[in-house]
C-alpha cells in the first residue's frame, strides 16, 4: 500500500505486555483517511490490546500512536483522545439505569453549575436525530434492545467531534437486518468522510464494508492489503498461518426409522413462537434458522427447559418432560449448550474439570464424593478430544479464550453422552479454527447416536445440518434439505419466499 | 441478548412505560405512608396531632441522616456497614479529648469548641480509611467494612472503658436538642441535609458520576470519570454524615451510650432499600431513600402507640418492611436487584 498522504492514524512498532504473556510484538496498523479498515485474527493476536492502545486506555511499552502525523495525547487527558478516535467496545459503555440522553453526555451533562435537563434532553434528540438513531432520548438505556444501544454508543463516540471510530466487533451481538442496516450507516459515515476500523471474526463482513484490511497473528502484524487483493482463502492463511480449506461436513446417511429423541408438539409461547412440531432423530442434526425476532432461540430454550411454555409438550428420549423443568430434561437425556456462555455456560472460577465434569459428577465418586482422580482422568480426555488449549485441567474456565471456554461448554454437554444435544450459537465470538473443532464434535457426538437441535445465526454453521428448519414471526415455516444455498434460506428467514 | 430485532412497534411500547416507571420510581412509598398515617389515625388519637408527627421527625433524624450517607455509598455501587459505629465513636471520642478526666475525658484541656468539628473529621477519617482498604487494596467493602464496624465499635468501648458519657458540654448537645422555629434544629439539619443530596445527585455532575460509576464502572472510567476519587469523597462523606448522625443522636439523648447506633444498620439498609436504592448500585434516588425512612419513623410510632409489648416488636416491625418491599416491588415493576 501507498501512502501519499498522511495516515489519519498510525501505530508504529508497538509492544505491549502483560506480565509474562506479550500481547503485542512490534505491531502496527496504518489506516489511510476516509478508508474503512478491517483489522482481523485470531482470538489472542492483540486485536483488543491494540484497540486499547489507540483509544488512550492503555500505554503501550514501545511504539508510538499518531493520529494524522500528530502525536497522541497523553493518557491523562481523555477529552483530547475522544476529540481523535472513538470507539464503540465490544463490551457496552452504556451504563443501563441512565437515560439515554444522559448516558449520551455523560460526564459532560453541564460545562459548569446545576445540569439543565430539558436542554440536556433537546441536545440528545438534536444528537440523535444528527445520526438518524430512532431512539427516544427520554428511555433508560437498558430497556434498549442490543441494537440500539450499539447506534447509541455511535452516536455519542461520533459527538466528541473525532473523525475516526473504532468498531470492535459491533456485529458479534446483532442478527441479519440488523447488520446489514449497522454497515448501511457505516457506509453513509464513510461517504461523510469517517474513517473507521472494524473488527469481526465474520471476514465475508470485511469483504462487505471494508477498502483495506490488516492481519494480526500471535501478537505480530502479518499482512495489509487492499480487500480485493487479498480473497478469503489467503485471509484465512494469514490468519491461522497454515493452509486451511472452509469446513467440509461429513455425510451421513439418516436412518428415516431411527428413534426420535427429542420432540415437540403444539409447543407455543405468547410473542415467541407459536404451534410448533419438531422431531428429531437420533444420529441427525437439524438446524434452526431465523432472524433474531423469530423465536429461534426461545424455542430451543423452552426445550430445554429454561422456559415454560403456554402449551405444548417436549419428549427427551421418550420420556415426557414437565415444562420448564432443565434438571427433569437433562436426567432424560438432554445436553445444551446455552445461547450466552458467560451467563449460563460454566462457572469461571471453578477449573475445566470441575466445569466439563459437573453433570457427571454422580458417577465420579460413591457417596457424593468425587473422586478428583477421575475427574481429571475424564477431563483429560475432554480436552483431547475437543483440542482445548489449556495449561491443563485445573485452569480456572475464566482464564480461557472465548472459543476455548466455549468448547468447555460443549465438552459438559456431551459429558453424560446424551441422546439429544440442544446447543445455541455455539460459534458466536469464536474464532475460525475453534469453530472448526466445535462445528466438528457436534457432528462426532451424532456418531454415537445423538440427535442435535443446531440453533445458529451463522449461515456456514448450519452446513452441517441434515435439514435445516427456518422459523419466521415464531412460526417453522420451512423444513430445507441439506445442500440448500444462502439465498434460500436467507429469503426464508425474512419471509419473502414464494 | 440476539433477540435484537424487536419490531419497532414493541421497542416503542416499552418505551412509554419506562418513562413513566422513571418518573414515579422515587415515590412508590408514598400509597404506603399514605396508608400508614391513615392507620395511623385510626389507632391512637394522639398520632395524628403535630406534637406527636414532630417527635417522630426527631427521633428518626440521626437514622435518616445515616440513611442519606448509606445512600450514597449503594448509589456509587459500594457498601458501608460500619456507619453505625461511627454514630458511636465520632461523638463519643470528640467529647473524650475536650472533656476533663473527672468526667470520663483524657484530660488533655483541648478547646471545647472544637468537640463538633473534631466530631465531624472523626467520622470522615473512618470514611477515609474505609475507603483506603477497599479502593488501593481493592478489597470487597462488605468485609472491610464489616470489620471496621467491630473495630471501630470496639475503638469505643475501649476508649470509654464501656461506659456511659453523660457530663457533656452544652454546646455539643445544642444541635441535637434545640429548637428553631418551632421544630427541632434536628430536623432543620436532617432536612437541609437531604434536600442538599437531592439536588447535586439530580443536577450535578459529580452527583450524576455516583449514578455512572454504580451502574458501570468502566463505562463511567472511559467517560473520564475519576471513579477512585469520587467513590472516595463519598466514603469520606458518609463517615462525615454519620458522624453528624452520632452528634445530633447524642442531643436528643443528652449522653453517650456504648452502643449508641449498635444495630442501626439493618434499619438502615431497610430504609434505603424499600425506598428504591438498589444494593447492587446506580440505582435509586435520596428522595426515594426518604420515604423509606418515613416509613420505617411512622411504623415504629404507631407500634409505640398502640403498645405493642417490645418482645413482638421486632417480628411486627419486620414483618412490615417485608410487606413494604413487595408493595414497592410490585409498584416499581421490576426484580428487585
Amino acid at each position: 500500500m501507498t501512502v501519499t498522504e498522511t495516515a489519519a492514524v498510525e501505530a508504529r512498532g508497538i509492544t505491549k505486555r502483560f506480565g509474562p504473556t506479550v500481547a503485542l510484538n512490534d505491531a502496527g496498523i496504518v489506516i489511510a483517511p476516509g478508508e474503512t479498515h478491517a483489522l482481523v485474527g485470531r482470538n489472542g493476536a492483540g486485536k483488543s490490546t491494540l484497540v486499547s492502545i489507540l483509544t488512550g486506555l492503555q500505554r503501550p511499552d514501545l511504539g508510538e500512536v499518531l493520529f494524522a502525523g500528530e502525536p497522541s495525547p497523553p493518557l491523562t487527558d481523555r477529552d483530547a483522545w475522544r476529540r481523535r478516535v472513538a470507539c464503540v467496545y465490544q463490551k457496552s459503555t452504556i451504563i443501563p439505569s441512565l437515560t439515554v440522553a444522559e448516558n449520551l453526555f455523560i460526564n459532560r451533562q453541564t460545562e459548569r453549575g446545576p445540569i439543565n435537563w430539558r436542554a440536556l434532553r433537546a441536545r440528545a434528540r438534536q444528537l440523535l436525530d444528527q445520526y438518524g438513531v430512532a431512539v427516544d432520548a427520554d428511555s433508560l438505556a437498558g430497556d434498549l434492545n442490543v441494537e440500539e444501544r450499539q447506534l447509541v454508543e455511535i452516536a455519542r463516540a461520533l459527538s466528541f467531534g473525532a473523525r475516526f471510530i473504532i468498531l470492535d466487533e459491533p456485529t458479534a451481538q446483532l442478527d441479519g437486518p440488523a447488520i446489514e442496516r449497522l454497515f448501511e450507516r457505516m457506509r453513509d459515515l464513510r461517504n461523510q468522510g469517517v474513517t473507521m476500523m472494524f473488527i469481526s471474526h465474520h471476514l465475508e463482513e470485511v469483504y462487505q464494508v471494508c477498502q483495506s484490511v490488516t492481519v494480526f497473528r500471535d501478537a505480530r502484524h502479518v499482512v495489509t492489503a487492499p480487500v480485493a487483493d487479498l480473497p478469503h482463502d489467503e485471509l484465512v492463511k494469514a490468519m491461522t498461518g497454515e493452509e486451511t480449506q472452509a469446513y467440509e461436513s461429513k455425510a451421513r446417511e439418516i436412518d428415516g426409522a431411527a428413534k426420535v429423541v427429542l420432540s415437540a408438539s403444539g409447543l407455543r409461547l405468547k410473542d415467541r413462537y407459536e404451534d410448533v412440531d419438531l422431531a428429531v432423530r437420533s444420529g441427525e442434526i437439524v438446524g434452526l434458522a431465523g432472524s433474531g425476532s423469530s423465536g429461534k432461540v426461545g424455542l430451543a430454550e423452552t426445550l430445554v427447559g429454561l422456559r415454560k411454555p403456554d402449551g405444548g409438550d417436549v419428549t427427551v428420549n421418550g420420556t415426557a418432560i414437565r415444562p420448564g423443568d432443565v434438571s427433569a430434561a437433562l436426567k432424560a437425556g438432554l445436553g445444551f449448550v446455552p445461547q450466552d456462555r458467560h451467563h449460563e455456560g460454566f462457572v469461571p472460577l471453578l477449573s475445566i474439570a470441575e466445569n466439563a465434569t459437573m453433570p457427571i459428577a454422580h458417577k465420579l465418586g460413591r457417596f457424593g464424593m468425587i473422586s478428583g482422580e477421575r475427574r481429571k482422568a475424564r477431563a483429560t480426555t475432554m480436552i483431547q478430544d475437543l483440542d482445548i488449549k489449556t495449561t491443563g485441567p485445573d485452569q480456572p474456565v475464566g482464564d480461557l479464550s472465548g472459543g476455548n471456554a466455549q468448547k468447555v461448554v460443549l465438552a459438559r454437554a456431551l459429558a453424560d453422552s446424551p441422546a439429544a444435544l440442544v446447543v445455541i450459537n455455539p460459534t458466536a465470538g469464536v474464532d475460525v479454527k475453534a469453530k472448526q473443532s466445535l462445528l466438528g464434535a457436534v457432528e462426532d457426538a451424532t456418531a454415537g447416536g445423538t440427535g442435535v437441535l443446531l440453533v445458529s445465526d451463522e449461515l456456514d454453521d448450519l452446513r452441517i445440518c441434515d435439514r435445516v428448519l427456518v422459523m419466521f414471526h415464531g412460526k417453522v415455516v420451512k423444513d430445507v434439505p441439506r445442500g440448500w444455498s444462502e439465498n434460500d434460506l436467507v429469503a426464508a428467514m425474512e419471509g419473502i419466499d414464494s | 441478548m440476539t433477540e435484537s430485532a424487536v419490531p419497532d412497534s414493541l421497542a416503542v411500547r416499552s418505551r412509554g412505560t419506562g418513562l413513566k416507571l422513571g418518573r414515579f420510581r422515587d415515590l412508590t412509598l408514598v400509597p404506603v405512608i399514605i396508608l400508614l398515617l391513615i392507620v395511623g389515625s385510626f389507632a391512637d388519637p394522639v398520632f395524628m396531632t403535630t406534637g406527636n408527627l414532630t417527635n417522630v421527625l426527631q427521633q428518626q433524624s440521626a437514622l435518616a441522616l445515616v440513611v442519606l450517607a448509606e445512600a450514597l455509598v449503594l448509589i456509587a455501587g459500594k457498601f458501608d456497614l460500619s456507619l453505625e459505629s461511627t454514630v458511636g465513636l465520632a461523638p463519643a471520642l470528640a467529647v473524650m479529648l475536650v472533656i476533663p478526666t473527672s468526667a470520663g475525658g483524657f484530660g488533655l484541656g483541648v478547646p471545647v469548641a472544637l468537640a463538633i468539628p473534631l466530631c465531624l473529621l472523626i467520622g470522615a477519617a473512618v470514611g477515609a480509611f474505609n475507603g483506603f482498604l477497599i479502593l488501593r487494596f481493592q478489597l470487597s467493602a462488605f468485609i472491610v467494612t464489616l470489620a471496621m464496624l467491630i473495630v471501630v465499635r470496639g475503638l469505643q468501648t475501649g476508649i470509654t472503658g464501656g461506659k456511659s458519657l453523660f457530663a457533656l458540654p452544652p454546646s455539643f448537645l445544642y444541635l441535637g436538642s434545640a429548637t428553631w422555629l418551632g421544630i427541632p434544629a434536628a430536623i432543620w439539619i436532617t432536612a437541609v441535609l437531604f434536600a442538599a443530596g437531592i439536588v447535586v445527585l439530580r443536577f450535578f455532575r459529580t452527583g450524576r458520576a455516583l449514578y455512572a460509576i454504580g451502574g458501570n464502572a468502566d463505562a463511567a472510567r472511559a467517560a473520564g470519570i475519576r471513579v477512585e476519587r469520587v467513590t472516595w469523597v463519598v466514603f469520606v462523606i458518609s463517615g462525615t454524615l454519620a458522624a453528624v448522625a452520632g452528634m445530633l443522636e447524642t442531643g436528643r439523648l443528652g449522653g453517650i451510650s456504648a452502643n449508641q447506633g449498635d444495630g442501626w444498620i439493618f434499619m438502615v439498609f431497610a430504609a434505603a432499600v424499600i425506598g428504591g436504592v438498589s444494593m447492587d448500585g446506580g440505582k435509586g434516588t435520596i428522595l426515594g431513600a426518604l420515604t423509606g425512612v418515613l416509613v420505617i419513623g411512622l411504623v415504629e410510632n404507631i407500634l409505640t402507640l398502640k403498645g405493642v409489648p417490645g418482645e413482638w416488636r421486632n417480628l411486627v416491625y419486620g414483618a412490615i418492611i417485608l410487606v413494604a418491599l413487595m408493595i414497592s416491588r410490585l409498584a416499581g415493576g421490576k426484580a428487585q436487584d
